[in-house]
C-alpha cells in the first residue's frame, strides 16, 4: 500500500493535532512553510488557525501563489475552519483586503455562527462516511453561505438557529468542513481525505504509466 | 436521526479555541486604532486593556477593566478574536467582558488584584479564560480553576524578557521532573506542586499540559519571540513591546513573521532589519518588590 506524504500548511494554526491525525491513519506527515515543502507534498491540510494571519503569511513568505498553482494543477486539499475560509473563492464577513488560495467554488462567511461565546460542539451527520454520526466541534466557525454546481454538500447543521447551513463540502479532490476533526478522536474525515489522496496518487501513476506505454 | 442540541461553553470548545491561536501573536492594545494596526500586521488576536503594562508602571493608581464603550469599539474595528483583561478575582468584571462577547478573558496580574486569597472560579463561565502563571505548581492551579490557557507571566511592561524565560524554563522543567516519577512520586509532587493529583497524573502521562501554553511578559523584539518559540511556548502575548516602540506596524509584523519562523536564523535576521526603537527597557533585579506584577497571584 502507498504512504502517501501529506503536508500541513504550518504558517499558524493547530497544525500538530492534524499531523497526527495524519499519521494515524498511515499517511507521511510533513509541516509546510516554504515553496519546496510545497512541492514535495501528495496533498495538503489547512489547519484551523485564524484565516487572516494565514493568508498574511502565506504572501509574505511567497507561499499564496505556489499554493494557487497546486490547488488549480489538482493537487488535494483538505481545510478545517479557517481552511474552509482559505480555499472558498469568495468571503463573505472579511476585510475588504483578505486574500485566499481559492479553487473551492463557495461563499463562505466568517464567524458565520458567531463569537467565541457561541462555538460549540453538536452532533452532525456526515455523507460519504457511512456509519454513525459524527461529533463535530466549531469554533468561531465560518459556514458555505453559496455553494457552486460541482461542489458536493457532505453536511448540514441540524436544529437550531442555523438549521440546514452547509458546514461540510468537497469538489474534485478539495474537502472543507467548518468543523475541527482534528480535536477529537474521530478520524473519519481524515481517513477520508488520505484516502482521496492515495487515488489522485495510483491515477496519476496511472497516466504516467499510460504515457510510457504510447511512448 | 434527530436534531441534537449543540452544547457551547464546554471544555473542549474552551481549550479548542486556544489551539487555533497557536504559532500566533496577540497584540495589546488600547484603542480600536490601535486593534486593526494589530490585525493588518497578522496578529490572531487583540488583547483590549485600558493602559499597556508600561503605562501601567510609569503612571502608577489603580488599574482595571477597559471602559466597555473602548472594548466595543475594538470589538466593532476587526474581525479577529478580541481579548480583555479582569482583575485578579474580579468575577463581576470577568461578567461584564463576557456580556460585552469577549472571546477570551485574561485574569490578569498587570491590573491591580481586586482579592487576595481567591481566583475567579472560571468553569462557572461560557467564556474561556487564560492566566498567568510562574511554575508548573501554579499553571496547574489556575487549570483546576478552570483556566483554558496559560501563560508564562514574565515581568509586563518591562521590555525584559529574562522573568519569561525564568517562568518558561520552570514550567517546562516541572513538565519533564512528573515524566520521571512512579506513581507513589506523583502524589508527593501534586502535595509540593498544591495542584490536584488528577491533573498532575494527566501531565505526567502526556509529558504537556492539558491546555496550550503561551509565553507573555518582556518580550519586545522578533528574537524574543524566537527564543520563547524554542523554549517551549506554542504563541506569544506581546504587550507594550509593539505600541511603545518607534514603529508600531513594522516591529508587530516583523515579530508576527519570527514567531512563525522561529527556528531559522536568517528568517529572523531579516525580518529584524530597519525596525526602529525598541521600546525603553528596564531592569527586572533593581525594580522593587512592589512593582513586580509576577508575585501577584498565587
Amino acid at each position: 500500500m502507498t504512504r502517501p506524504l501529506i503536508g500541513v500548511l504550518a504558517l499558524q494554526g493547530d497544525v500538530r493535532e492534524h499531523l497526527a491525525a495524519l499519521r494515524d491513519q498511515g499517511a507521511e506527515a510533513l509541516a509546510v512553510r516554504r515553496p519546496e515543502e510545497l512541492a514535495a507534498v501528495d496533498g495538503l491540510v489547512l489547519p484551523g488557525g485564524e484565516s487572516t494571519t494565514i493568508a498574511k503569511l502565506a504572501r509574505r513568505f511567497g507561499l499564496l501563489d505556489p499554493l494557487r498553482a497546486s490547488v488549480r494543477a489538482g493537487l488535494p486539499v483538505y481545510g478545517s475552519c479557517a481552511g474552509m475560509i482559505l480555499l472558498a473563492d469568495r468571503l463573505l464577513d472579511a476585510p475588504p483586503d483578505q486574500e485566499t488560495i481559492g479553487g473551492l467554488d463557495v461563499t463562505v462567511r466568517r464567524n458565520a455562527f458567531g463569537r467565541q461565546a457561541d462555538s460549540f460542539e453538536s452532533e452532525i451527520d456526515l455523507a460519504g462516511l457511512g456509519g454513525t454520526s459524527l461529533h463535530a466541534v466549531f469554533i468561531r466557525a465560518p459556514w458555505v453561505e453559496e455553494a457552486g454546481d460541482g461542489v458536493v454538500v457532505l453536511g448540514r447543521i441540524m436544529g437550531g438557529a442555523a438549521d440546514g447551513r452547509i458546514v461540510a463540502v468537497r469538489q474534485g479532490n478539495l474537502v472543507a468542513t467548518s468543523f475541527h476533526p482534528e480535536l477529537t478522536g474521530d478520524r473519519r474525515v481524515h481517513a477520508l481525505f488520505v484516502d482521496i489522496v492515495r487515488r489522485h496518487l495510483a491515477q496519476q501513476a496511472g497516466v504516467v504509466a499510460g504515457n510510457e506505454e504510447e511512448s | 436521526m434527530s436534531a441534537q442540541t449543540p452544547s457551547t461553553g464546554t471544555d473542549r470548545v474552551k481549550r479548542g479555541m486556544a489551539e487555533q491561536l497557536k504559532g500566533g501573536v496577540i497584540m495589546d492594545v488600547v484603542t480600536p486604532e490601535q486593534a486593526k494596526i494589530a490585525e493588518d500586521a497578522g496578529a490572531v488576536a487583540v488583547m483590549a486593556l485600558e493602559r499597556v503594562p508600561a503605562d501601567i508602571r510609569a503612571e502608577g493608581g489603580i488599574s482595571r477593566m477597559s471602559d466597555p464603550d473602548m472594548i466595543e469599539g475594538i470589538i466593532g474595528a476587526v474581525s479577529i478574536p478580541v481579548m480583555a483583561k479582569a482583575r485578579i478575582g474580579h468575577f463581576v468584571e470577568a461578567r461584564v467582558l463576557q456580556s460585552l462577547g469577549v472571546d477570551y478573558i485574561d485574569e490578569s496580574e498587570v491590573l491591580t488584584p481586586a482579592d487576595e486569597a481567591h481566583h475567579i472560579a472560571k468553569s462557572e463561565f461560557t467564556v474561556p479564560f487564560v492566566c498567568g502563571a510562574t511554575d508548573l505548581g501554579e499553571a496547574l492551579r489556575r487549570i483546576s480553576e478552570g483556566a483554558a490557557m496559560i501563560r508564562s507571566k514574565g515581568e509586563a511592561g518591562t521590555g525584559n524578557v529574562v522573568e519569561a524565560t525564568r517562568h518558561m524554563r520552570s514550567i517546562r522543567a516541572g513538565i519533564r521532573a512528573l515524566g520521571t516519577m512512579d506513581e507513589t512520586e506523583l502524589f508527593v509532587a501534586a502535595k509540593e506542586l498544591r495542584a490536584p493529583i488528577e491533573l498532575v497524573a494527566l501531565v505526567a502521562r502526556e509529558g504537556k499540559l492539558p491546555v496550550v501554553l503561551f509565553t507573555a511578559g518582556g518580550i519586545a523584539t522578533p528574537a524574543d519571540a524566537a527564543m520563547m518559540m524554542q523554549l517551549g511556548a506554542e504563541g506569544v502575548f506581546v504587550g507594550s513591546g509593539i505600541f511603545k516602540s518607534g514603529d508600531p506596524a513594522l516591529r508587530a509584523a516583523a515579530i508576527v513573521q519570527a514567531t512563525t519562523f522561529h527556528d531559522d536564523p536568517d528568517v529572523i535576521a531579516k525580518v529584524s532589519r530597519g525596525l526602529g526603537e525598541a521600546m525603553v527597557g528596564l531592569n527586572v533585579s533593581t525594580l522593587p518588590a512592589d512593582q513586580r506584577f509576577a508575585t501577584r497571584g498565587w
